[in-house]
């Protein structure tokens, strides 16, 4: 271990800082690990007793409210950090030949975020995350020959009810904590045997330098850094909790109808607010489907970004990848806002 | 060929036909009946006006023999109505859910009676429904739905012209537009909140006597209505002939009640009852509890909003502050027994909640200063971790053998 920590160093250039954002990503992963714990030991997952259960950790719980809020606020943190990390892996091309497989992983890791965002969502089971599971769940079930399948196998029937929660509940504490543990180790393991990328300019500057690129040791000096960075996304996390602590709202009833103005969380506004731009026929197709078409088509591609990254010639595409790097990031910020706001 | 030709003819409606094609008057009832209720279910102007429907011949499908009768005088309005809408019968077959008794209720209907000794200036069914337009009641665009029904009653009613002559007064509509029950039905959209048919009746339309005014009241109000029969008030009342809920909530114009009613410059004890009689004691200490409870529920509600705003859960306690709002219902239903003592029951039921409520919300905003020193120590805690890793950072990096490679 000393060994590997002797020899183990980071590259030292104007991007370093983007560097902090995966380990943030783990730091924000482990609170969301030891809250949910917490939780466990008093959550109730069903319907007539989830609510309760979680109102009874906010108010008769010592620190429930505390440990329930840093929960909900680090999910969100997480996923904005997850979002961050790869958009600067796009940036500084660390992507690029022999990392596809460490970028497949973290998309990977990426998606089982949105998951666990997405089922996490429906556990307190108030009225607006009932009504965002249910419309969440009719999208999946638009998806062509599998839709209603899957959307079966999601709600556990033919609308949301009791089994999708515990269905839910068995997603996000067993089956996406047990993925994402094995699938971050892979990732991990793929850092380390590969090290921290430099990107092309860098490299290309100090070649024509004639000097090696600067390094620094990761252990004591980025792994201390690293640790301020925790430090500081710990404060900001009590700060949010304490200030705004996370809103129970008000119980779900499945005979209600659906609260005007609805939406999911804000990783989910983009997509959610372009299906409701497309109009509900295109053609011959309807537009749900097209829309989920094109959002499978757009995933896929960005997936296989180190693949179209580099021409048949070995050349790097440089342009196109910061052009789709910039559109995609200007497309979520855009959407997000526009569905927030309208 | 020939058969789907005769079929054709037969059902043909040769008066929409030609009529259709005329000029002004002649072409608007044609125009107009394609919205009417009865063409939907097939019947004709033939139905009402008599003629040949059938009869492509105007001096046959007019004929007098056939009874046809152009304009139908209005004295003879509610009979014609009345031969199919009193048919039980006839009307089973188009609507056999309907009452009728319209036309037995309008000939005891002041309009009625009125009608039967050749005042023509009464309204008749066509006055309230339309003609040749006729919409079911639920129909929004119907001059009898409830939205519209007040003024299709103000049409004639809040006309001094058309009421001069029988002496009636024409500020009901003006006064009912000011009042909660509009406001109900106008504004808030509520069709069942009441309007002039249902307290008046509608084809039955009279006057409600002073001795049935509780009664119609009640019909809604029902615990009031009790109360009321067992106060001192209803046989004060029923002696001098006044009637009942009128006398303090008036008629048309009736206002939301609030505790000005009972204490105050305008209070409407006061019309009977000097302040420092046994009766205006009585009623300034109903006032009072009133008040209290209501100041004690404002008080509550703001420390709950102010610790809801700071994202504090205190849903049990707004669950809970319900409570005191039926409280103060109850309270003011109470207040129709006209004894201080039975106000004082739900006044202190609602007194004992608010002041758990308040403490409630007390507690959750001493729990967000907690919160807040709290965050302050840990903040503190970290920049000093922080800045002793800045400094551990900086004395590492300041050796000679620092961690960066060159």
């Amino acid at each position: 271990m000393r060994k590997f920590l002797a020899h183990k160093t980071v590259p030292v250039h104007a991007g370093t800082m983007w560097y902090y954002f995966g380990g943030i990503t783990l730091f924000l992963f482990i609170i969301q690990v030891l809250t949910g714990t917490l939780l466990l030991l008093y959550y109730r997952p069903s319907p007539g007793e989830a609510y309760e259960s979680v109102q009874f950790i906010m108010t008769r719980v010592q620190f429930g409210w505390l440990v329930r809020s840093i929960h909900s606020w680090s999910a969100n943190l997480m996923i904005l950090a997850a979002f961050i990390h790869m958009f600067s892996v796009v940036f500084l091309r660390a992507f690029r030949r022999p990392r596809e497989l460490t970028w497949l992983s973290g998309i990977a890791l990426l998606g089982l975020a949105l998951g666990f965002g997405f089922s996490g969502y429906l556990l307190p089971w108030n009225t607006v995350s009932y009504f965002a599971t249910k419309v969440g769940t009719d999208m999946a079930a638009a998806v062509p020959v599998m839709g209603h399948p899957l959307a079966r196998f999601l709600r556990g029937g033919n609308d949301v009810g009791g089994a999708t929660l515990t269905r839910f509940f068995g997603f996000h504490v067993a089956v996406l904590p047990g993925l994402t543990t094995l699938l971050l180790l892979g990732h991990l393991a793929l850092v380390q045997k590969h090290g921290i990328s430099s990107p092309r300019w860098v490299v290309e500057e100090y070649q024509h330098k004639r000097m090696p690129i600067p390094q620094m040791a990761f252990f004591p000096n980025f792994f201390l850094r690293e640790l301020m960075a925790w430090y500081a996304a710990l404060g900001v996390l009590g700060s949010l909790a304490a200030l705004f602590p996370w809103e129970l709202g008000v119980k779900a009833d499945p005979f209600a109808p659906a609260p005007a103005g609805i939406r999911p969380e804000w990783y989910f506004l983009a997509p959610f607010y372009t299906l409701k731009l497309i109009p509900s026929h295109v053609w011959v197709f309807e537009g749900e489907l097209v829309g989920l078409l094109g959002f499978g088509l757009l995933a896929l591609w960005w997936v296989a970004l180190p693949f179209w990254a580099v021409d048949r010639k070995g050349v790097e595409r440089t342009r196109g990848v910061t052009g789709a790097g910039v559109l995609l990031l200007a497309y979520l910020i855009t959407f997000s806002a526009l569905g927030y706001w309208k | 060929m020939v058969l789907s030709f005769t079929v054709s003819l037969s059902a043909a409606d040769t008066c929409v036909e030609c009529h259709s094609v005329l000029d002004g008057n002649l072409q608007a009832p044609a125009k107009a009946f394609s919205n009417d209720i009865h063409s939907r279910f097939g019947l004709s102007c033939a139905d009402c006006h008599g003629g040949d429907r059938t009869a492509s011949d105007p001096e046959q499908s007019m004929s007098r023999a056939h009874g046809f009768m152009g304009r139908i005088p209005r004295t003879a309005i509610p009979e014609r109505c009345g031969g199919c809408h009193s048919n039980a019968a006839f009307m089973q077959k188009y609507k056999p859910r309907q009452r009728v008794d319209q036309l037995a209720q309008y000939r005891t209907s002041v309009h009625g009676k009125r009608l039967a000794t050749g005042d023509t200036a009464v309204a008749t069914c066509i006055d309230c429904h339309s003609v040749h337009d006729i919409r079911e009641t639920k129909d929004p665009l119907s001059p009898v739905h409830p939205l519209r029904l007040p003024e299709t009653c103000a049409r004639c009613h809040a006309d001094a012209s058309h009421m001069a002559k029988y002496k009636l007064a024409t500020d009901q509509f003006a006064g009912y537009r000011k009042s909660v029950h509009w406001e109900a039905l106008a504004q808030r959209g509520d069709l069942s909140a009441p309007s002039c048919a249902s307290c008046h009746g509608n084809h039955g339309a009279q006057p409600p006597d002073v001795a049935s005014v509780a009664a119609v009241c009640g019909t809604c109000h029902v615990m009031m209505e009790d109360l009321y029969k067992g106060s001192p008030h209803a046989p004060v009342f029923a002696s001098m002939g006044a009637a009942g809920c009128v006398v303090c909530h008036g008629n048309h114009e009736i206002k939301q009640p609030s505790t000005g009613m009972l204490a105050g410059p305008n209070a409407v004890c006061r019309q009977c009852h000097d302040s420092d009689s046994a009766g205006g004691k009585a009623a300034a200490e109903m006032a009072q509890q009133m008040a209290r409870l209501d100041k004690a529920i404002q008080k509550s509600d703001q420390v709950l909003a102010l610790a809801q705003q700071s994202g504090m859960e205190v849903s049990e306690a707004l669950l809970r502050q319900r409570g005191a709002k039926e409280a103060l219902v109850k309270a003011a239903v109470a207040i129709h027994a006209f004894q201080p003592a039975a106000v004082q029951k739900p006044v202190q039921e609602g007194l004992a909640i608010t002041a758990e409520t308040f403490r409630a919300g007390v507690s959750a905003l001493d729990e967000r200063r907690y919160r807040r020193i709290g965050l302050g120590v840990s903040l503190t805690a970290i920049l000093i971790t922080m800045l002793g890793l800045g400094l551990a950072i900086r004395t590492i990096e300041s050796r000679k053998h620092d961690g960066k490679i060159a």
